[in-house]
């Protein structure tokens, strides 16, 4: 029997009666893993974080974390979650130690018993250098660093982050992903939002991927990646991407998928090489100039295009960093 | 459950948290307090000379008539501090986490409105000192003059409500600082804080008078002038007032202002945050 932790149920929320934010979504996932909420801008994701963490009551549906339900009993939720917003919500006049004993005091722990809180978790997060400095001299990724400490200074049992990352350069968010391994190695469930593939990627147990308020896909990085359905044939072209998709769909193929940004257009390839070789005969009747065609392993980015029609967010790491985590 | 001990420990620590942002930023403190000061040094030399000639002699210089005026024209001033610091706050993301913790809801209104209440008394300590070095007396004691300080900051407190239920509605640091001066032009420029009522057109002055900035102004007057001040001033010589009644007066728009405003922030809060 799996230990569900968070439990959201046909969860709807309008904003303003127009926005539909978040339109009839349920998720739900088992003690201990992270949890990953993959979705463009606007998918909902912030919104359904501050559902499940107190923050925002729902039109309908229902939530449970950690056993409680949120809606109905917000104080006793929040006994059992820590959240790390969007921004970093940590005072610039404070010095980082001070942010963190306020946060314990708020806790109701004793100013002795905030004072060691707050040297455990400068530790865990690799602070203590910097813990007496006022905040406003931090860079964005220590920052960032300090809001995640001041999230589990709780000792919460699930932990939201929404967006941990977003703003960090390649090697301060190598640094976040790893105390997030270390606090879901000591036990912490997490749910964690982003718009980087790559972050889902390496963190994430499970991944559910969210588009206009509904989960259109969920599963492991593994799972999702095999619903496109094995290689994928990438074109690398100029300006002629509506061309060469043009081109592909009367030889139909497959359904080409059309990425501006990179300058890609991209097919399922299920026959493997021979689809390959399929799509260059194709391109070649057609005289259209290709820069690059490959076969090659479909990405979650592939997912993510196939799925919601949206490029994601190009996620900068850094070289060394490269290959999967072994899980 | 949240016990009143811990409500009032969390209340605490966020005042302290709203405090220390004064101290930390001293150019906030500095610009706050200067500001006042200098508002005080030019009503009194600007206009002092021709204003004195409109009100009664019996206090000797304009300084004593404008020193209690000010002090709650600075209270009024300060309270748009709690608009722009919820603003902020909620624009920073502060408020969610503050609600994310299992602390007392009140904690974050409260504690913001003592806060900048805190801030209020500090700036009216300084212009009170300033005032005594440029030949301010306190005519009638001064255990009075800290009742009418005390009071003055009651009604800080009660504007520091109305000033976060208007910080709620318009959202913005920006749009509250505007939003925030705009009731309280008029209520402080129509009253009696720097001139008599009596100099000004009837239909303004009936309305002067009858406004809490002046009942508050001619309240903290009474009370560090003594009751010759009430006989100077017609209108309140007419109306049979005491200081004792003036002080009753004023407690009850400090307390009908919290009553009125602070059901609507809250609500507002909710609503915002919600
Ligand atoms: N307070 C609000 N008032 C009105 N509309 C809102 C509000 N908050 C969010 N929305 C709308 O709800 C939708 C979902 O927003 P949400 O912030 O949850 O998206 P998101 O997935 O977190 O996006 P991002 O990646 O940009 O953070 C958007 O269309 C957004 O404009
Ligand atoms: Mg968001």
């Amino acid at each position: 029997m799996t230990d569900i932790i968070v439990q959201a149920d046909n969860i709807v929320h309008t904003f303003g009666g127009t926005v539909r934010a978040l339109d009839d979504i349920s998720v739900s996932f088992e003690r201990g893993i992270i949890y990953g909420l993959l979705g463009p801008n606007g998918a909902g994701k912030t919104t359904l974080i501050r559902v499940l963490t107190t923050l925002l009551k729902p039109d309908s549906g229902s939530a449970h974390v950690a056993g409680i339900d949120v809606i109905q009993d917000a104080k006793g939720a929040r006994e059992k979650i820590g959240l790390a917003g969007q921004n970093a919500a940590v005072d610039g006049y404070q010095t980082g130690r001070e942010n963190l004993i306020m946060v314990g005091r708020l806790y109701n722990l004793s100013k002795r018993q905030a004072k060691e809180r707050a040297d455990d978790v400068l530790e865990r997060i690799n602070l203590t250098d910097a813990a007496d400095r006022q905040v406003m001299t931090y860079s964005g990724g220590m920052k960032r660093r300090l809001d995640l400490a001041a999230s589990i200074v709780g000792r919460p049992e699930v932990l939201f982050l929404d967006e941990p990352t977003t703003g960090i350069d390649p090697r301060s968010r190598l640094g976040l992903w790893e105390i997030i391994n270390e606090l879901v190695a000591d036990g912490t469930t997490l749910l964690l939002t982003t718009q980087y593939l790559e972050e889902a990627d390496r963190l994430a147990t499970r991944i559910g991927v969210i588009d206009h308020g509904k989960l259109i896909a969920e599963g492991t990085a593994d799972e999702l990646k095999t619903q496109v359905g094995g290689d994928v044939i990438e074109i690398h072209t100029g300006d002629e991407l509506a061309s060469v998709a043009d081109a592909l769909r009367r030889g139909s193929i497959a359904e080409p998928i059309i990425n501006t940004a990179r300058k890609t257009v991209t097919i399922p390839a299920p026959k493997a090489a021979t689809s390959l070789l399929e799509a260059v005969r194709v391109l070649d009747d057609s005289g259209i100039e290709v820069h690059d065609i490959a076969l090659r392993r479909p990405t979650l980015d592939d997912v993510f295009l196939t799925l919601t029609g949206k490029a994601t967010e190009e996620t900068p790491v850094p070289e060394k960093s490269k290959g999967r985590r072994s899980r | 459950m949240t016990t009143l001990t811990q409500t009032a420990s969390h209340i605490g620590i966020i005042t302290r948290r709203n405090l220390l942002r004064n101290i930390r930023l001293p150019q906030l403190l500095l610009f706050s307090t200067v500001q006042p000061v200098m508002f005080l040094l030019l009503f009194n030399y600007v206009f002092g000379g021709s204003i004195a000639r409109s009100i009664p002699p019996i206090f000797g210089d304009y300084i004593n008539y404008l020193l209690p005026g000010i002090i709650v024209q600075n209270v009024v001033f300060a309270a748009t501090a709690t608009a722009v610091g919820l603003t902020e706050d909620l624009q920073a993301g502060v408020i969610d986490r503050f609600r994310s913790l299992p602390m007392a809801r009140s904690a974050v209104l409260a504690g913001r409105t003592f806060a900048d209440v805190g801030r209020a008394a500090f700036v009216i300590s300084l212009m009170t000192a300033v005032g005594y070095l440029i030949g301010f007396r306190p005519l009638n004691g001064f255990f009075s003059l800290v009742l009418a300080v005390v009071l003055a900051l009651g009604f800080g407190y009660s504007m520091s409500w109305v000033m976060a239920w208007v910080g709620l509605k318009v959202k913005t640091p920006e749009a509250a600082q505007s939003a925030g001066f705009l009731p309280i032009f008029p209520l402080v420029f129509a009253s009696s804080v720097f001139v008599p009522t009596s100099t000004m057109p009837s239909w303004l002055a009936s309305f002067a008078e009858n406004q809490p900035v002046t009942v508050l102004a001619n309240t903290a007057r009474a009370l560090i002038l003594g009751d010759a001040y009430i006989a100077g001033e017609p209108h309140l010589a007419a109306s049979g007032a005491t200081i004792g009644s003036l002080v009753l007066l004023s407690l009850a728009w400090i307390i009908g202002i919290v009553a009125v405003a602070a059901p609507f922030a809250v609500r507002s809060y909710r609503k915002t945050v919600e």
